[in-house]
């Protein structure tokens, strides 16, 4: 059965076989198709094409560099100068401009807010949302209570130099202690200032804690930084506690657990990362959200 | 087992015909003096240790002694379990040695019974067995990532089930745990058949197939446990490599042998194919792991190329992996399944010729497309496009060779499923090498470069050809091998055929719509000249599409759960009484 070597033609196809046969597979001797050839010819010729217009083939001390010279280094410069073309004039204005003036000249807030925006969904989002609302322990940049400050300056300090970010000397640093880790505080009078920081906003007591207690230890030990009346300092970056706006919670749990571990979020400094202009525009962005000062 | 009756009776027989008292009868022609001989020898002295069994066991032993050594010195607890694992592998195989050894004829399995090949089943069945349980480990880690990229919060914060680490064992397990099994135990077959010949080698073979499945033990394992080379597709680390490099040499031993005894005037295209891909991929192993090993106690390797050296070299490694595994091995198991079950002669003998050398020329320069605008010289990415266009036709030839083998045959597709797998294979085949050409200009290929586009080419290329072409080979090889009369159900194969076809379509097509969105948003600018998207509205537009490409993953894995119930009934359902007509003997039991 096998071995045949002697070509029969198949009777569906009327192509002859080649007379080989293996475990009782035949081949046809069909031609090779004419589209496919010419299609093959086609792409090979396309190449040599397209060898000869762009850099190609590499020789011993270097490559054929192509009929029109185009290289992919120069390729992006050409695109840079494009893109800066169409921003360039902006930004211009915009590094020119001092940061009060930018609000009141409708072209450059214009200016700012695009270039602010493209910055800020790029490189804030990730922790403060694409809409700049926040998540636990990342501020909400919409509303108007300020860690840091919301002024025009404040809040391009706080870009420019980061917050808890050792590696910027000029960097927001001011910490909370840990009361309960530490041992400042202990735990029944923990509780007792928790429920006295709820109080403050007009939420319930939640342990029936003594709130007299309460407030006299928040007297002593917080209101040093986080005032009297516990509406904050915003040179300490200590949070206002009575505005109902809780940045890590406020339900008992996550109060005391703040009031134990202390220390607060930390935010990169951008200095180093972007250019001023772009800081600049992503201040004005930012402040123009709906809270800046 | 009445087959091995009839080879001791035979053995017997050949064994005085050696002592020259009986005229060897024509069937047995193929025996040379020598082998008459050495089964003499045994009929007198009884059995004796094998050189081969001899010198593997010495081996293995010192083998299994010096992976205690290792172990014992290991500067990673994960290092030291592999040393472990290669030391119990080892004494594991020094006591199968034995075993058989002790089951075994005194006599070498003849090469022939009654004029025709005693062929060599028993690795096909192990890899063929052991390629779909691979297989279906390796879909449901993919449909496991696929579900953690639309729901991240399945990564549970556990390092061993991050993305990161499950996503190398995905394609791993599908490329070369399933696939590389698959072209194992086809090829095996393969050679067999169509060199009329029995498999070369005695404990070869086994070797090959188990000591492959033990490389595939090792990285897996250790991509779990966080040991990485960080090179995509090529992420085992130094000794799982030194010993795939062992075992490679050996397949490729074996098939040269059985090449060489042959008995057929010609080699099969099937072959051809085949041969390109066990050669190919040692070269490109060998180039893509040119590492030294910090210490021999160390699993940790430093890669000699550096830079964009590295890149390229990976890359070359990368796409060869794909243009000589997935392509050529599997036109391998097309070249010989697809005119086996239609039975059909192949459409064109010089199609076939011309495009395999043509594909296997062109393949090798392709790789630097996956480099485009990176730091890869331009020259280099131009070469890289334009092979990748001309590549276009010489692939496409293997689909009309496929395609066209039905002509006359085309009615088959109605009433057998598992033929029609096959052609739909061969379709996905030709999809995905017109849109890998596409892909591959540089004006298409800044759109496309790292979007999930690259991620629907590949699965359409995997899912739709390598899965379909081997999931069709695997329902006619295995009925075969197993001498059973055929598929326990071919209505289940219709099921899996549907699922299966309908889940790729859900998943390339999301994929398209995902990743031609993403580049899309990623190079969106607004009028002023700043970019519109941030990169997590990107992630956030796809994940509809992430949920739609796991849903048709899910259809996938259901169909292929459906085909190993499937083959696990054909397998417990009782041998075909007689052999079949035209189709030799089975091997003895092993």
């Amino acid at each position: 059965m096998a071995n045949a070597t002697e070509p029969r033609v198949d009777a569906r196809t009327g192509t002859a076989t080649t007379g080989h046969e293996w475990d009782g597979i035949a081949e046809l001797n069909t031609p090779l198709p004419r589209w496919w050839l010419w299609t093959f010819y086609l792409t090979i010729v396309w190449s040599i094409g397209y060898w000869i217009v762009y850099p190609a083939w590499p020789g011993v001390t270097g490559f054929t560099q192509g009929a029109f010279g185009w290289h992919a280094r120069s390729a992006v410069v050409d695109d840079l100068k494009e893109l800066q073309a169409i921003r360039g004039p902006g930004e211009a204005k915009l590094a020119a401009a001092k940061l009060d003036e930018i609000e009141k000249n409708p072209e450059l807030l214009a200016f700012a807010r695009a270039s602010g925006g493209a910055a800020f969904a790029n490189n804030c989002a990730p922790c403060h949302g694409a809409g700049a609302q926040g998540a636990v322990g990342y501020p909400n940049l919409n509303d108007d209570d300020w860690l840091w400050g919301g002024s025009l300056d404040d809040i391009q300090q706080t870009i420019t130099h980061g917050a808890r970010w050792d590696a910027d000397k000029a960097t927001r640093s001011s910490l909370m202690p840990a009361f309960g880790r530490d041992g400042i505080l202990k735990a029944d009078e923990i509780a007792n200032v928790a429920q006295y920081v709820r109080s403050l906003s007009g939420l319930p007591n939640e342990t029936n804690a003594n709130l007299a207690k309460g407030k006299e230890l928040f007297a002593t030990n917080c209101a040093v930084c986080h005032g009297d009346d516990g509406k904050g300092k915003q040179e300490v970056g200590a949070p206002n506690l009575t505005d109902k706006i809780w940045l890590y919670g406020s339900d008992t749990a996550s109060i005391v657990n703040r009031i134990n571990v202390g220390g607060g979020g930390q935010m990169p400094a951008w200095g180093g990362r972007l250019d001023p202009t772009t800081i600049k525009a992503l201040t004005v962005y930012v402040h123009s959200l709906g809270g800046g000062k | 087992m009445t087959h091995v009756k009839v080879l001791v009776r035979r053995g017997m027989h050949l064994g005085a015909a050696g002592q020259g008292q009986v005229r060897p009868d024509s069937a047995a022609q193929k025996f040379s003096a020598q082998q008459g001989k050495l089964m003499a020898q045994a009929a007198q002295s009884g059995k004796s240790m094998r050189i081969g069994e001899a010198g593997l066991l010495v081996v293995l032993s010192a083998l299994a002694l010096f992976s205690i050594f290792v172990a014992s010195k290991a500067w990673t607890p994960v290092y030291a379990f592999h040393a472990w694992l290669f030391a119990l592998g080892s004494i594991a195989a020094v006591v199968g040695i034995f075993k058989r050894y002790g089951a075994r004829d005194a006599a070498w399995p003849v090469q022939e019974i009654d004029g025709r090949p005693n062929y060599n089943y028993g690795p096909i069945k192990f890899s063929a067995v052991i390629a779909l349980f691979w297989g279906i480990a390796g879909f449901l880690v993919g449909l496991y990532i696929a579900l953690e990229l639309a729901f991240p919060a399945l990564n549970f914060d556990l390092p061993w089930i991050s993305f990161g680490r499950l996503r190398p064992l995905h394609t791993s397990a599908v490329i070369f745990a399933f696939g590389g099994n698959v072209l194992i135990s086809t090829s095996m077959y393969v050679m067999q058949r169509t060199s009329r010949a029995r498999l070369a080698g005695d404990l070869a073979p086994w070797f090959v197939v188990l000591g492959y499945n033990f490389f595939i033990l090792i990285a897996g394992t250790g991509y779990l446990l966080g040991v990485t080379r960080a090179h995509e597709y090529a992420e085992p680390e130094w000794y799982a490599i030194l010993w795939l490099v062992v075992v490679w040499v050996t397949y490729l031993l074996v098939y040269l042998f059985t090449l060489a005894k042959r008995t057929e005037p010609h080699i099969y295209v099937a072959n051809w194919f085949y041969l390109a891909f066990i050669v190919t991929i040692a070269v490109l192993v060998l180039g893509n792991n040119t590492e030294i090993p910090i210490s021999i106690f160390s699993p940790k390797s430093v890669i000699v190329w550096s830079g964009v050296q590295d890149a390229m070299v990976q890359w070359w490694y990368g796409h060869n992996a794909v243009g000589f595994f997935l392509t050529a091995g599997f036109l391998g198991i097309m070249y010989y399944f697809v005119p086996k079950r239609a039975e059909r002669p192949v459409y064109s003998y010089r199609l076939s010729i011309v495009h395999f050398w043509a594909l296997i020329f062109l393949y090798i320069w392709a790789g630097p497309h996956h480099l485009h605008y990176t730091a890869l010289p331009d020259w280099a990415q131009t070469l890289g496009m334009t092979f990748s266009i001309m590549l276009w036709m010489p692939s496409w030839g293997g689909m009309i060779n496929g395609l066209m083998t039905l002509s006359g045959a085309w009615d088959k597709l109605r009433t057998d499923p598992v033929l029609r797998m096959l052609v739909v294979s061969v379709a996905f085949y030709g999809m995905s090498t017109f849109e890998g050409p596409l892909m591959s200009v540089k004006a298409v290929n800044a759109l496309s470069h790292y979007t999930d586009w690259g991620i629907g080419h590949v699965h359409s290329g995997s899912l739709g050809w390598v899965g379909f072409v081997s999931f069709g080979a695997l329902y006619c090889l295995i009925p075969w091998v197993f001498n059973r009369k055929g598929l326990y159900s071919l209505k289940l194969v219709d099921w899996h055929f549907w699922l299966g076809t309908i889940g790729i379509v859900f998943y390339i097509s999301a994929m398209w719509v995902a990743g031609i969105m993403q580049g899309l948003m990623w190079r969106a600018y607004t009028p002023q000249g700043f970019l519109e998207y941030s990169f997590v509205e990107t992630t956030e537009a796809m994940h509809p599409m992430y949920v739609i490409r796991a849903l048709g993953g899910g259809m996938f894995l259901l169909g292929a759960l459906i085909m190993a119930f499937n083959i696990y009934k054909t397998i417990a359902s009782p041998e075909a009484s007689a052999v079949p007509t035209g189709r030799p003997a089975l091997a003895p039991a092993e």
